[in-house]
């Protein structure tokens, strides 16, 4: 395998995007490592796309700048930026068979044609499309239209490939197999990779690092495990893993770990730097175990739907937090609808979050709060 | 790091300063005599030399702008410095250039003012030739790379250059000539600046009188025009209508039929008709002796008038308002009407109350056309006509006749103008987005319910004499060439035919001895040269207006549009008040009619691109973009090969209007270039009809062979079983004005 990415970092630099009155991207700074896969998520309209067509060029900076391998291209335009993308119609050109699909870039660049064939020979082996040369695009399956889009940005070489909701239009089975696929090439590639998406299973899966966008603003930047465990504030926890956000006292603070009363039960948690008084706390329905009765030292809660779906029970509980939602993996003794239940926290997911979350819930439920 | 595209540019500015010769003499733009006398003539000098000689000083500064852009060569395009010299250079280089050819004319100052500053002189310059075309281009392209770098359509060159020279032709060949026709209206016979004749002629009773409503002196000319324009385009809507219902809503037979209609005005020339009109009711019309032979009437002029035109022009417009009206009535959702028949409305009332109104803004749609086809139609008018004077044959009048009052003629083509603009202004303000978002390929289902019996009666009824009737016309025109001598000796004959194409062996080869072979090839190989121009800057043009995104686009698209509404008798004129002096000196030239056919159509390929690159997804472009390609490699390489239909038809449309046009183009021809179409029209003035009507079917024919030979040749290339884009289909015709 001759092709290999020549992976470059990318930065911006309080980056800021208006198309006429929208800000569809406001003082955006971050850095992406190079050879790393870095996955942009959000609710629609926050600004995602837009992100990831600066980084092409197929939009330019309002304000601020943009780095790609520590070379400023603020002002350069996609035809002269060393990036590459997938789109998420695929965007294959209808009137040229794969191989001249594939080969494209690299003759528009006036190199030999004999070798754009070889190359693009190469691209199709390497996501498994031999012998696909000379069909049309539309002779194709979706997938294999994807694959066609991925091998097309891959013989370029580029410093930075660019996934715009690449498996949207796959379905689910596919998806799943396709994102590997991607992850796998990207590791061993070793490239830059840029990902939108708004499927946050999907984000979790493929990503190195995630940023969780709000707003035009990103909210939080981490490892996926970061984002799951450490979310910075009841937007994020909501948007990733469907945390239950419930309101809380912290009674006091011992060290590293604060006393929190939630639902009248006193529980340890992890504390950063919270002090005494009401708070936030985000908790992941995995962490709320269910036992059918009443007990001392729980909260008490009534079930009000309970679906069965082969690999895991939900459950929506009633309690004096309000609403609860509830992933049981423990399939042998579902709960009927109705039943008093007994209320447990388990260790690890139940957070601590800061406020804000007025205008987190305002967010995940696609409402634009256009700040002043 | 040289810019490479600032070399090239420059390079072309030079070769125009110092190589080619700065003015266009005699020959035209195809003549080459001047390379003999190239350096024994001073007139056929370059710039450069010219102005260091002191033959013409005020051309040596022109040096100075194509200097500049040397010293920033080796910028990098970010650079400030780069992008404001270059603006320098190109705006006022293109500025005193121009400025230098509207300051000197052929004898001397063009302004009498500057001869009040500078006093007399006998400087004199002529229209600007090769040299000074080529410096205008290169000043034109480095001022829009400065723009370019400047950051504006995210710096691409090819883009801005684009736009600024769309906008330059159109200034050039479309404001320019139409800022000469209000200057000239406002002149006096001698060309005073006089602005009180101006308001004399604006409301002369000549235009508006109203007198024959209680005498039986003529009414306004302008009156004339609108009530004509107006009831055209009402019964044309009419028709329109009933053709489109007998199409789609009943099982009339002969729809196929029906449709071939639709493609006649495309290829009839618009003064056929009205001839073919002659010869049934004129005094020896076919018509007229029967009824003289059967009743003994005797034959008379009625036939000239209001109501000739009117009938002819009806017969020349209906097929229009059928293509606009049978997307509406096809649109009208069947859904709708079986909701309203399912509330229990008869079919009566349900077509009253729920079908008519939603085709209310086409049936709008269709009565505008009709009425700007109308006013804008002169080739009815000119042959059936009579006494009957309307604004475009009397433009025509007022410059060809005895009057030459081309004061006149301006007042009279601003005020057809108004007409014409509003009208279009109106469709669009109104109706020009509905009616594009009719047909949306979600097949609804649903079939449509029946017409009341009676609607159906009276479309049978009104549809097939109508067809009969163009029938019959059509007839007319493809035989009347074989008829000896209309109305008198209906005896078979080849001698029109002959007369005009006569072709025979001489003693040098073929002796093309056919009175019509001159303008029949000078009308081919104009429309031909014509014809990839038109579609190259229609479709240029659309590519930008679908495509970029950048400030002044709704402008940019108006004015680019703006030709449609502009009749051509207007242009005529305007081309003739604009282009007969430097430094632009075209008149008499075979340029003048292709350019005059290349703005003129250019709408048609305007729309036809706007139709069928809006079906081409933009992450095509996108990505093309992304993979290294610029936007000229993708424009050439992704979104042409999939505009090829709408490339063919743009071709195919610009072609046969430009042979079967007119009213431009009949103030534009020259001995040396005649066009059929104005021939043909000199042959029924002299009331030479036999050899105007086989020229006429010769046109035809020939236009009917060139559709579907370039349909045959050119097919369809499959996209695959799948297409995930329909290519992009040919456009629905082009409704176009004379
Ligand atoms: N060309 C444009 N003109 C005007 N506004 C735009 C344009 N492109 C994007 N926007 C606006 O910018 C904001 C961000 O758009 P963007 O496409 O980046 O969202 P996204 O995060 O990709 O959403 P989705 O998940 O729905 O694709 C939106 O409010 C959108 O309406
Ligand atoms: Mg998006």
């Amino acid at each position: 395998m001759t092709l290999k990415g020549k992976a470059a970092s990318v930065e911006f630099r309080n980056v800021t995007k208006a198309f006429g009155p929208v800000v569809a991207v406001r003082d955006l700074t971050f850095t992406i490592e190079a050879g790393e896969l870095i996955t942009f998520l959000g609710p629609s309209g926050c600004g995602k796309t837009t992100t990831l067509r600066m980084i092409a060029g197929l939009e330019l900076a309002t304000s601020g700048q943009i780095f790609i391998g520590g070379d400023e291209v603020t002002r350069l335009p996609a035809t002269d930026r060393d990036v590459a993308m997938v789109f998420q119609s695929y965007a294959l050109f209808p009137h040229m068979t794969v191989a001249e699909n594939v080969a494209y870039g690299l003759t528009v660049g006036g190199g030999p044609k004999a070798e754009a064939r070889a190359r693009a020979r190469e691209g199709l082996h390497l996501v498994g499309l031999d012998g696909f040369e000379e069909r049309m695009p539309s002779e194709l399956s979706g997938g294999q239209q994807q694959r066609v889009a991925v091998a097309r940005a891959l013989v370029l070489e580029p410093q930075v490939l660019l996934f715009d909701e690449p498996l949207s239009n796959l379905d689910a089975k596919l998806r799943r197999r396709m994102r590997e696929e991607i992850r796998d090439l990207q590791r061993s590639l070793g490239l830059t990779a840029v990902y939108v998406t708004h499927d946050q299973s999907e984000a979790l899966a493929v990503s190195d690092r995630i940023v969780v966008m709000r707003n035009a603003a990103i909210a939080q930047v981490g490892s996926p495990q970061d984002l799951y465990e450490r979310p910075v504030d009841g937007f994020v926890a909501d948007f990733i893993g469907d945390a239950n956000l419930v309101e809380a006292e912290v009674v006091r603070v011992e060290g590293e770990e604060a006393v929190v009363r939630i639902g009248g039960i006193e529980t340890r948690r992890p504390g950063r730097s919270v002090a005494p008084g009401p708070a936030k706390v985000a908790i992941r329905p995995e962490a709320l175990k269910l036992s059918e009765g009443r007990e001392p030292g729980s909260i008490e809660g009534t079930v009000t739907r309970a679906v069965y779906l082969g690999s895991h029970l939900e459950y929506v509980v009633e309690c004096v937090l309000g609403e609860l939602f509830v992933i049981d993996h423990a399939m042998e003794s579902p709960i009927p609808q109705g039943a008093t239940v007994a209320i447990r926290l388990a260790r690890r997911g139940v957070n601590l979050v800061p406020g804000r979350d007025s205008e987190a819930q305002a967010a995940t439920q696609g409402i634009q709060t256009e700040p002043a | 790091m040289l810019n490479r595209t600032v070399v090239l540019w420059l390079a072309v500015g030079w070769v125009g300063y110092a190589v080619l010769p700065w003015y266009a003499l005699d020959d035209g733009f195809w003549g080459f005599g001047w390379i003999a006398s190239y350096l024994g003539d001073t007139e056929h000098s370059p710039g450069l030399v010219s102005g260091l000689t002191g033959e013409r000083p005020w051309l040596a500064p022109v040096a100075l702008f194509l200097l500049m852009p040397l010293a920033v060569l080796r910028r990098p395009k970010m650079d400030p410095l780069f992008s404001t010299v270059l603006l320098a250079a190109g705006g006022f280089g293109l500025a005193y250039v121009l400025g230098q050819g509207f300051t000197v004319g052929l004898s001397g100052w063009r302004w009498d003012f500057l001869e009040g500053w500078f006093g007399a002189t006998d400087l004199q310059q002529f229209g600007m030739g090769y040299g000074a075309l080529l410096v205008c281009a290169a000043l034109l392209f480095l001022l829009s790379q400065g723009i370019a770098a400047r950051g504006a359509v995210n710096g691409d060159v090819f883009v801005v250059g684009s736009i600024a020279l769309i906008v330059a032709l159109v200034a050039t060949f479309i404001f320019f000539p139409m800022t000469q026709i209000l200057i000239s209206a406002f002149q006096d016979l001698d060309g005073n600046f006089a602005p009180e004749r101006f308001g004399e002629k604006l409301v002369s009773a000549d235009l508006w009188g109203v007198a024959c409503l209680t005498s039986s002196v003529r009414c306004g000319i302008a009156w004339n025009s609108l009530v004509l324009a107006i009831l055209v385009g009402v019964s044309t809507a009419v028709m329109g209508l009933a053709f489109a219902l007998a199409v789609t809503r009943t099982r009339i037979r002969g729809k196929k039929l029906l449709r071939v209609l639709t493609i006649l005005p495309i290829i009839t020339p618009p003064f056929v008709i009205a001839l073919a009109i002659i010869l049934l009711f004129g005094r020896s019309g076919a018509a007229s002796t029967f009824l003289e032979w059967a009743f003994g009437i005797p034959p008379s002029r009625w036939i000239y008038g209001l109501f000739g035109t009117w009938l002819s022009q009806m017969l020349a417009f209906t097929p229009i308002a059928f293509l606009v009206l049978i997307g509406v009535v096809e649109g009208v959702s069947p859904a709708m009407e079986e909701a309203s028949q399912t509330l229990r409305a008869k079919s009566w009332r349900t077509f009253m109350t729920v079908s008519l109104p939603l085709m209310r803004p086409g049936l709008a749609n269709a009565f505008l056309v009709g009425f700007i086809e109308s006013l804008a139609d002169f080739g009815n008018p000119m042959v059936l006509g009579g006494d009957f004077e309307v604004l475009s044959t009397s433009i025509f009048f007022s410059i060809v006749g005895s009057q030459n009052d081309m004061g006149r003629a301006a007042v009279l083509g601003i005020v057809l103008l108004a007409f014409t603009l509003s009208a279009f202004y109106a469709q669009r303000r109104w109706l020009g987005r509905k009616s594009y978002t009719t047909v949306t390929g979600k097949g609804d289902a649903g079939i449509h319910p029946e017409l009341p019996k009676g609607l159906v009666r009276l479309i049978y009824g009104t549809t097939v004499p109508w067809a009969v009737f163009t029938f019959v016309i059509y007839a007319m025109i493809m035989f009347g060439g074989f008829v000896k001598l209309w109305g008198y000796d209906h005896s078979f004959t080849l001698q029109h035919y002959i007369d005009a194409f006569d072709v025979s062996w001489g003693q040098h080869g073929i002796v093309w001895a056919g009175a019509a072979w001159n303008s029949f090839s000078t009308t081919l190989i104009i429309s031909a040269i014509a014809a990839p121009l038109t579609a190259g800057v229609g479709l240029l043009t659309a590519y930008l207006l679908v495509r970029q995104r950048f400030r002044g686009r709704d402008t940019f698209e108006f004015g680019t549009m703006l030709s449609f509404a502009i009749p051509g008798t207007v242009i005529g004129v305007s081309y003739i008040l604009a282009f007969n002096v430097p430094p632009i000196e075209l008149t008499g030239t075979g340029a003048i009619l292709v350019i005059c056919f290349v703005f003129r159509n250019m709408p048609v390929g305007v729309r036809a691109g706007i139709a069928s690159m809006s079906q081409i997804d933009q992450s095509l472009d996108e990505s093309s973009l992304t993979l290294g390609a610029s936007s000229f490699t993708t424009l050439r390489r992704v979104v042409l090969p999939l505009l090829r239909p709408a490339i063919v038809a743009a071709l195919v449309f610009s072609f046969v209007r430009a042979v079967t046009a007119i009213s431009a183009v009949i103030f534009l021809v020259s001995a040396r270039y005649d066009m059929a179409t104005s021939y043909i029209i000199g042959r029924v003035e002299n009331g030479d009809y036999g050899l105007a009507i086989a020229y006429s079917s010769v046109l035809i024919v020939v236009m009917v062979v060139v559709i579907l030979g370039v349909q045959v040749a050119v097919g369809e290339r499959k996209l695959g079983r799948r297409g995930t884009i329909k290519p992009a289909g040919a456009p629905a015709m082009e409704v176009g004005i004379a």
